[in-house]
């Protein structure tokens, strides 16, 4: 389809803006743009289609089954976001006066009650904008605090092989040396390579648990405790919290700090890559080092306070509030009742997906799963030149968005099935059927599905030539 | 009352047996028993009736101003009606990271749009599909610039706070310096800059244009200095004052960013925005996030996937320049769907009233006795004055007659204008200003 | 899969060819280049760095991965491939015309292998 430059004719346009009821001032000419530049020209009527055929062309989570491993791709009700469109909260500026915005203090302080309740926090922070966002600023607490105490030779990170990649990259930036230590066989923390890991050095630990195979680690207590015997923190990546939501909290496992992901969790949607949420939690005594704009009771009402030891500050502002919003609407709907139910129908679902499916396809690993679980499809590309990515074209043309390929790294061929609590026994049998028949058309035609996807609205791309000959904009 | 689980009691029953379980209790024999929550200490669910009430309560108790002359890094500017159309469209809404190209064409092709309006507004060759916000493009720009000769940030005093703040946030992290170029007259002091320059562990300067008084900063003659030293340049500039201020490219920047909340986004305190970044094509590499190019599919026709990964955490890991994974993909379809309605003559529109209208309140303000423009250099949209007696109780007066005025800062108060102030709202503003100070 | 037998072989998957004047050019052997599929990227080090026999200088990526290259000399970088920032497919297609470095005042070697043993090493491998 043709981009919207190619649409753009001389001379179109909307009209939006009544003429300057002032005198027109221009800059002076030596502030003055003179190069010129060009956006596209054109009716409203046609801005209108052109994103309608763009959107045709993108499969959300309301289009179909979503089983994006690890990124808990769970509907997002209109709820939430009628709530988030209501003009008391988009039209506040960020820096009005404190008694014209309790409001928005309300929802912040209000969502952080409930989502220490959750985790078994003792503060949060709605600044970071995602995930990484998140672990970026959590292990910021944790370096604040370190230094604070004098303990600077602590400067090493301890990060299982199966993390996702953002732990490593986050811990770097805070201005750690990163540990990698490796996954036993089923999966979980290899506890001998974990002792000999810590020391003197260890700053801390990045952890999700359940891990990024789907497995929760039963040896949690013994893991945290060597690394607090150690004298190092413990970070929870809370990307994989929906499997355990009210039924335990990182707070009682021994977490020291977290970040969670609203965007996967709370239900508030993708938006194609974010706005996101990447919400900050932690214990008491690294309260002192949060960001900057906490909001606490005051005399007059809620209001921002500086924390006495503060990071400082990882984004303008309060994070992506209307986020923010939708997330405690959620909370206020699913309630103490609803947020267990949640997590156990989360896991419920993928156990189910998982039985129905381990005698066609091999499982990374063995036994009950938590929200999600790995297949590794190593033997059909041995036998049949069948790879995971084969696998998952098929799916498009089924109309499935496929699991998350090749991760986590220590499977081969790896695909991971997050189905999410929101997706009706009738959505995974259809599910499974269509993985099954895919297993059988990889049995007796191979061949067929090197030529998957054939159904939309692109074929297979080349990847290569986008990399090696980078075309980055429309250049008429 | 709802956790959106759409499956009946009988159905999960049916699914526990075929895992071969008895109750659902046993799916979390894994986890020990001596921390399994007994119960959450929160309230019960809740019907949508009452959660629409309980959140429209919420919004209630905010204040939204109609009349607003307050900016300071979150601008009041007129959102098209098709650009709330376009950004509300459901597949759009809830989809993820395109990384199944082949079903995220839309996406894609929308991330290359906006990239390519991100390089026209800058004039800059390469644009990512964003970043979290201005400040943390900032911060990002800064790692760009790091090697292992030149580690140290300079940053000019006249930056907004918030931004200078979260430099030094990530800089701390990365454990480089961060060192600030004081403010000579509202700008940045250019003989204080040459002098630091002079040490040749410098990487780069961060100016923001117009700066957070609202001064525009002599950008051209900043950068020829800063290149002469051997550091890079970063510009951090206001995107609706590009459409009609000299761009990053003609000042010889090496990397643009700013604010995108102008954009099109809602002021929505303070989030979701948008953090652009672009850059000169020989630091195409190093910019961190998602990129989108152009390539053709196996039945040659044109599509658009991620690409340059490489350079991107889940590749590098340890060894990334930085750990951001998702942009802000939903505010940047805002940003140009808000472009492409507006249009090049729409924005230059909405600069120059933005400017006209700065000026005109600023000779409105001044005739006042005892208000003075507190710098003496061309402005944009914002501009400081004096305030005769105590800020605060002319912003509360103002504020009790239904308008939200200037920004109170340590050296008076940061007034801003956009195109949405009518003639007749600078008018009031004026007479409730005259009243205020005559009561003081 | 090619081995020129006049070059040396490091058991990283380096080749080196090393001149009469004591420098020597350094790339990625056929074995390494078609293991690592079609490349898109090298990030080279500068003129005048400094390489340590079996540490990392250079990286080569593919669109889903990253390798480290390593130095099997100790020296000085003298001169680039500069072509391959343009053109990294030079690597895929012609890997022994396709050298990263060239290394002056070299100072320390790493253990290198001829042909036929750099060949066992590989079939071992495979």
């Amino acid at each position: 389809m043709q981009l919207i430059f190619e649409k753009s004719r001389e001379g179109i346009g909307c009209s939006i803006l009544p003429p300057c009821d002032v005198d027109t001032v221009s800059l002076s000419d030596g502030q003055k743009r003179k190069e010129s530049w060009n956006l596209p020209q054109i009716a409203e009527v046609d801005i209108s289609r052109h994103y309608k055929e763009l959107v045709k062309r993108v499969h959300g989570v309301n289009d179909g089954f979503y089983p994006l491993g690890s990124c808990t791709m769970k509907y997002n009700p209109q709820i939430n976001e009628e709530a988030a469109r209501l003009s008391g909260f988009t039209g506040i500026h960020p820096l009005q006066p404190e008694n014209t915005v309790q409001g928005c203090l309300e929802v912040i302080k209000e969502l952080e009650t409930y989502l220490c309740e959750i985790t078994g926090m003792d503060g949060m922070t709605m600044q970071p904008a995602a995930g990484a966002h998140g672990e970026f600023t959590g292990l910021l607490l944790i370096k604040a605090y370190l230094m604070a105490k004098g303990e600077t030779n602590r400067t090493k990170i301890i990060v299982p092989d199966s993390a996702h990649g953002t732990n490593p990259a986050s811990a770097s930036m805070a201005g750690f040396d990163i540990v990698n230590v490796p996954s036993n066989e089923e999966g979980c923390v290899d506890l001998e390579a974990l002792k000999n890991a810590v020391g003197e050095d260890t700053a801390g630990l990045m952890l999700t648990n359940p891990n990024t195979v789907g497995i929760f680690d039963k040896n949690i207590l013994e893991i945290t405790t060597i690394i607090h015997e150690a004298g190092g923190l413990c970070y929870y990546d809370g990307a994989n919290l929906n499997a355990v939501m009210g039924i335990v909290r990182p707070g009682d496992m021994g977490f020291d700090v977290i970040h969670l992901n609203l965007h996967k969790t709370f239900s508030t949607p993708h938006g194609g890559g974010g706005p996101g949420a990447g919400t900050v939690g932690c214990k008491e005594f690294l309260k002192p080092f949060l960001p900057n704009d906490y909001v606490e009771e005051g005399e007059d009402g809620l209001t921002f306070v500086k924390p006495a030891n503060t990071i400082g500050r990882v984004k303008e502002f309060y994070g992506n509030f209307l986020v923010a919003v939708k997330a405690l609407a959620y909370i206020k709907t699913l309630g103490k009742e609803g947020i267990p139910e949640a997590s156990t129908n989360a896991v419920l679902n993928a156990n189910y997906m998982r039985v129905c499916l381990k005698d066609t396809y091999d499982m990374a690993y063995e036994g009950i799963c938590m929200h999600e679980f790995v297949m590794t499809l190593e033997k059909l590309h041995h036998d049949k030149d069948v790879s995971a990515l084969d696998v998952a074209k098929m799916l498009l043309d089924n109309g499935i968005h496929p699991p998350t390929m090749y991760f986590p790294l220590i499977v081969h061929e790896a695909l991971m099935i997050e189905p999410t609590e929101t997706e009706s026994k009738a959505t995974l049998d259809h599910a499974v059927e269509v993985f099954k028949n895919i297993y059988q058309t990889a049995m007796e035609d191979p061949e067929s599905l090197h030529q998957c996807p054939k159904t939309t609205p692109v074929g297979r791309l080349d990847e290569v030539k986008a990399a090696r000959k980078p075309i980055l904009k429309y250049e008429a | 009352m709802g956790s959106y689980v759409p499956s009946t009691a009988d159905e999960r029953k049916e699914m526990l047996n075929a895992i071969g379980l008895a109750s659902m209790e046993d799916l979390f024999s894994d986890v020990p028993s001596n921390v399994k929550l007994e119960d959450l200490d929160l309230p019960s669910g809740k019907s949508e009736l009452t959660v629409a009430s309980e959140m429209e309560e919420l919004a209630d108790k905010n204040v939204v101003f109609k009349s607003i002359f307050r900016g300071a890094g979150a601008y009041n500017h007129y959102i098209p009606a098709i650009v709330k159309s376009v950004t509300s469209k459901e597949e759009f809404v809830t989809a993820y990271t395109p990384y199944q190209a082949e079903v995220s064409q839309g996406i894609l092709q929308s991330i290359f749009e906006y990239q390519t309006m991100i390089c026209e507004l800058t004039g800059m060759d390469v644009s990512n599909a964003s970043v979290y916000d201005g400040a943390s493009a900032a911060a990002e720009a800064v790692a760009m610039c790091r090697d292992r000769k030149r580690t140290k940030a300079v940053i000019s005093a006249t930056t907004h706070p918030q931004v200078i703040e979260t430099v030094k946030t990530y800089c701390m992290g990365a454990g480089t310096e961060c060192i600030i170029v004081p403010a000579k007259d509202g700008k940045t002091d250019m003989d204080a800059l040459g002098t630091l320059l002079e040490d040749k562990s410098v990487a780069c300067f961060y100016v923001q244009q117009p700066n957070f008084y609202g001064q525009m900063e002599e950008c051209e003659e900043l950068g020829q200095l800063v290149h002469d030293n051997g550091a890079k340049f970063i510009m951090g500039c206001n995107p609706i004052a590009l459409a009609v201020m000299k761009t990053p490219k003609e000042c010889g920047a090496d990397i643009a960013v700013g604010e995108g909340q102008p954009l099109g986004m809602p002021m929505a305190f303070g989030g979701p925005y948008l953090g652009y970044m672009a850059a000169s094509k020989a630091l195409m590499r190093k910019l961190p996030g998602r990129i989108v190019g152009q390539t053709e599919d196996v039945h040659g026709q044109r599509a658009f996937v991620l690409t340059l990964q490489a350079r991107e955490q889940h590749i590098r890991r340890e060894k990334a320049s930085s750990n951001i994974c998702s942009n802000q993909a939903l505010c940047a379809l805002t940003a140009s769907a808000y472009m492409t309605a507006m249009g090049k003559t729409g924005m230059e529109d909405a600069a120059t009233q933005c400017h006209s209208k700065a000026c005109y309140l600023a000779g409105e303000l001044t005739k006042i006795e005892g208000i003075d423009l507190v710098y003496t250099g061309e402005y944009f949209h914002e501009f400081v004055t004096t305030c005769p007696g105590n800020p605060d109780q002319l912003l509360k007066a103002l504020e009790k007659e239904g308008i939200l005025g200037g920004y109170p800062i340590e050296q008076g108060i940061l007034w801003c204008t956009t195109e949405k102030n009518t003639k007749a709202q600078i008018d009031a503003l004026v007479e409730a200003v005259r009243r205020a100070v005559a009561c003081n | 899969m090619n081995t020129p037998k006049e070059l040396l072989y490091a058991k990283s998957h380096e080749w080196v060819r090393m001149e009469e004047d004591g420098s020597a050019y350094i790339g990625l052997t056929d074995y390494a280049q078609d293991a690592l599929g079609d490349l898109v990227f090298v990030n080279l080090p500068e003129v005048d760095d400094e390489v340590t026999a079996g540490e990392v200088f250079a990286d080569v990526e593919s669109v889903k991965a990253v390798s480290d290259v390593y130095s099997p000399v100790t020296g000085k970088v003298a001169e680039i491939n500069e072509e391959l920032l343009d053109a990294p497919e030079k690597i895929n297609e012609d890997p022994y015309g396709a050298w990263f470095v060239k290394v002056t005042d070299i100072t320390d070697k790493e253990e290198l292998l001829s042909a036929e043993d750099y060949e066992k090493v590989c079939e071992e491998e495979a």
